[in-house]
């Protein structure tokens, strides 16, 4: 692993005012955490743990009220948003593809913001759909007609489509079914692998992140509980690590003793 | 006779022409000019809450105004402003007709856009939005090619609804002098001419629908990205506009423009004016259906050339006097008055159309009532109804200081309506027109003023300052001065109370003439 990061949070705190001047919310709670190039990191958590927050404060969709984040040594604050977004591929929770525009138009929306010739958006699209497994017919269809799973595929896509070194995923595969959110994890994995890129995945399934990522940083309430390879994440002395883990864990060996190998 | 045979229709068509066309370019320009405001208005306070809720809030304000009312509004405020520029700024500019209808019309056009703008940005799914700042959009971008398309529907079912109401809603810039589809309605109300008032519905419903769906064309050619519909629809708009550009030609080769109140007897004299004008070798065009303290102002601003008043009105109302006068002197005095103001009294036609009390024969014999005096005694019991403006003019204050009348109940009505009710006895007692022909055909009297407290009302003919040397002109009506008498405008307006084609105020006017030219 080389030794610069690539996404560098440190001491990043970030509150949101409280409904009807409720208390503010900490979202996120002096989280320090390294991205290496090429790395693949899941953040894992339940709902309001932050993760989203974390995720969010890396193409500056959201600002941080303290720390600094620093993308490549250079600190997001410094940059425009705009160019910023356009040079990180990001995955959204329900696709966030554009209802009115077609499969084709919605991949290639990136690159027509940097302005690239429209003859190399459309051998993009088609070296893309390839990429994601997707029959070019599908280039002229309107989103809704497509399936969920396809509909992530898409996204995938789209997010690639500028060529960034980063992709930011938010829960990306969290709304489809087993099957179809196996086949599409291991898919992106590949192409994570093949790409050479630097992916931090939201998710809230253990499974998902032990499956695909290469460190796992845990969260709750706001606060980095642990980050580490899977394998060491087992010896945490945190609670609900060890919580977090029993699920998997469990499943594993009811599935293996239900399923032995050889037996079918 | 059948619908279609009947002559009114060929007249009415005649018309449209004139009619369709003014009222498409003042409801379009309006309609324009509606969205230009509001719809980058509606951008700018989506993200500010209390501007929006006060801008939203005023517009509903805006809209519960009923459209006569916010189009009568419009030309007094349009005067003051004129008069401001006039003295301020060295220039002045017509109060009358097409700017304050567009003015009003546009204003009543807010709401839905403003509205229907808001609401479909707002009801964009926010993960859109996100996933539009995510891909690398600038606000403008995200607005532009996420937020706008995506509210379409919305936005473009709060522009059909602005421009049917529009349409609706120009009918009524009739009275301020703009002519529109409202013309056939307003005569048709005044002269009995059911065929009219019908067409003009059915004119303006059928531009109002059609309008809807070129805009529903358009609508749906920008959201399949269907480049045919979307022009078919914006083809069908710029041909209307087009189209209004015929009456405006029209318009410019006509050198005079005949004014006429709201009322019967101003059709049909507005009508002998033309007729005579055209016999005279003068081309002429008519805004009819002007309310009462518009067309003075028509006049003095030249934006008419001539009408016929009353010296009553012109005294009490125009020039504020309060002493009566005989009717010598007070056309005298008015003839000065007016003159300062360059406007030429030409002269009498030779009847009067007063306001009278008027109640059933038999009634007023039973009771025994025979001047307004006598009816002072018995007012407490009986009901009086009026034409709109009656019961705030002076002619009212004054009957009651004389007199001493306190009614039971007073209530407005058509014109036209007053006879049929008095005679039906559904009110007692109704302030006529002395020079009405309802008067014979229902059996009503007119009751004497002995303390005249209501003044004369001949009817004059008054000219615009720029045709204070007009000779031809002036040789073209003297014919018609002085020769008038109250028997033959009596029988002049039954003839045009009747809803038949004999009863059109062209065919009346020829009538008329017939009377009048061997004298």
């Amino acid at each position: 692993m080389p030794s610069t990061p690539l996404i560098a949070y440190a001491h990043v705190a970030k509150s949101f005012a409280g409904r009807r001047g409720a208390a503010a919310v900490r979202a996120v709670n002096d989280v320090s955490l390294d991205v290496a190039e090429g790395e693949f990191l899941a953040i894992v958590g339940g709902s309001g743990s932050g993760k989203t927050t974390l995720l969010r404060l890396a193409n500056r969709l959201i600002d941080a009220d303290s720390g600094s984040i620093t993308i490549a040594g250079q600190d997001v604050r410094a940059a425009d948003p705009v160019t910023l977004r356009r040079g990180i591929g990001y995955v959204f929770q329900s696709g966030g593809l554009f209802p009115h525009i077609s499969v084709a138009d919605n991949i290639g929306v990136t690159p027509k913001l940097l302005g690239w010739p429209a003859a190399d958006i459309g051998a993009r699209v088609d070296e893309l759909l390839d990429l994601v497994r997707l029959d070019r017919a599908y280039r002229d269809r309107l989103p809704q007609e497509l399936s969920g799973g396809e509909r992530q595929r898409v996204s995938v896509a789209r997010a690639l489509a500028a060529r960034p070194r980063m992709v930011l995923m938010d829960e990306p595969f969290g709304a489809l079914d087993p099957l179809t959110r196996d086949a599409l994890g291991d898919d992106y994995l590949a192409l994570h692998r093949k790409l050479g890129l630097t992916t931090v995945m939201i998710t809230h399934d253990m499974t998902e992140a032990i499956l695909l990522a290469d460190r796992i940083a845990v969260m709750r309430t706001g606060n980095l509980l642990a980050l580490a390879r899977a394998a060491e994440l087992g010896s945490s002395a945190d609670a609900y690590v060890a919580e977090l883990l029993s699920t998997p864990r469990r499943q594993a060996e009811r599935l293996s003793a239900l399923l032995p190998r050889g037996a079918a | 006779m059948s619908l279609v045979s009947d002559p009114r229709i060929a007249q009415a068509f005649s018309y449209l022409p004139d009619y369709l066309g003014s009222h498409v370019r003042v409801s379009l320009t309006a309609l324009l000019l509606g969205l230009i405001v509001s719809f980058p208005l509606a951008i700018l306070v989506r993200d500010r809450p209390v501007l929006r809720g006060t801008l939203l809030g005023l517009a509903s304000i805006v809209q519960t105004v009923p459209g006569l009312a916010l189009l009568a509004l419009f030309y007094p405020l349009l005067l003051v402003l004129a008069s401001f520029t006039l003295a301020w700024f060295g220039f002045s500019f017509s109060a009358f007709g097409f700017l304050p209808a567009v003015l009003a019309l546009a204003l009543y056009s807010t709401l839905p856009v403003l509205r229907n703008t808001i609401t479909g940005l707002d009801g964009i799914d926010a993960g859109i939005l996100e996933a539009a700042k995510g891909v690398g959009m600038t606000e403008r971008q995200s607005l532009l090619s996420v937020e706008l398309p995506l509210a379409l529907p919305v936005i473009m079912a709060g522009i059909r609804t602005a421009a049917v109401w529009v349409i609706g809603t120009a009918t009524l810039s009739t009275p301020i002098g703009q002519t529109s589809l409202g013309n056939y309605i307003f005569a048709g109300l005044q002269t009995q001419n059911w065929v009219f008032v019908l067409f003009g519905c059915a004119a303006a419903a059928v531009l109002a629908i059609a309008v809807d769906q070129l805009l529903a064309l358009i609508e749906t050619g920008l959201q399949s990205h269907s480049r045919l519909r979307a022009a078919l629809g914006s083809a069908g708009i710029v041909a209307l506009v087009l189209a209004t550009l015929v009456p405006t030609l029209a318009l410019t080769s006509s050198t005079y423009v005949v004014g006429a109140k709201t009322f019967a007897e101003q059709y049909v004299l507005s009508s002998l004016i033309r007729e005579r004008l055209r016999a005279a070798g003068l081309s002429s065009a008519q805004r009819e259906g002007l309310g009462s303290n518009v067309v003075f102002d028509a006049l003095a601003t030249g934006n008419i050339d001539l009408y016929v008043d009353y010296s009553g009105t012109l005294w009490l109302n125009q020039f504020h006097q309060t002493e009566i006068k005989p009717r010598g002197e007070m056309i005298a005095a008015l003839k000065e008055m007016l003159a300062k103001q360059n406007i030429t009294l030409l002269g009498e036609l030779g009847f009067e159309n007063a306001y009278a009390l008027v109640m059933p024969r038999k009634r007023a014999e039973a009771l025994g009532i025979r001047t307004i005096a006598d009816l002072a005694a018995h007012s407490s019991t009986l009901s009086i109804a009026a034409d709109y403006e009656f019961f705030s003019r002076p002619e009212w204050a004054a009957l009651q200081k004389s007199y001493g009348l306190s009614f039971k109940t007073q209530r407005t009505m058509q014109p036209d309506f007053m006879y049929a009710a008095v005679a039906a006895g559904e009110v007692d007692v109704i302030t006529g027109y002395t020079s009405d022909g309802l008067i014979a055909k229902y059996d009503l009297v007119a009751l004497d003023d002995p303390k005249q407290a209501i003044p004369p009302y001949d009817a004059v003919l008054l000219l615009a300052p720029r045709r204070q040397h007009d000779q031809a002109l002036q040789a073209a009506l003297k014919p018609l001065l002085g020769k008038i008498d109250i028997t033959t405008m009596r029988e002049a307006n039954l003839r045009a109370s009747g809803s038949n084609a004999e009863s059109s105020p062209d065919a009346v006017a020829k009538w008329l003439w017939d009377q009048v030219k061997a004298r």
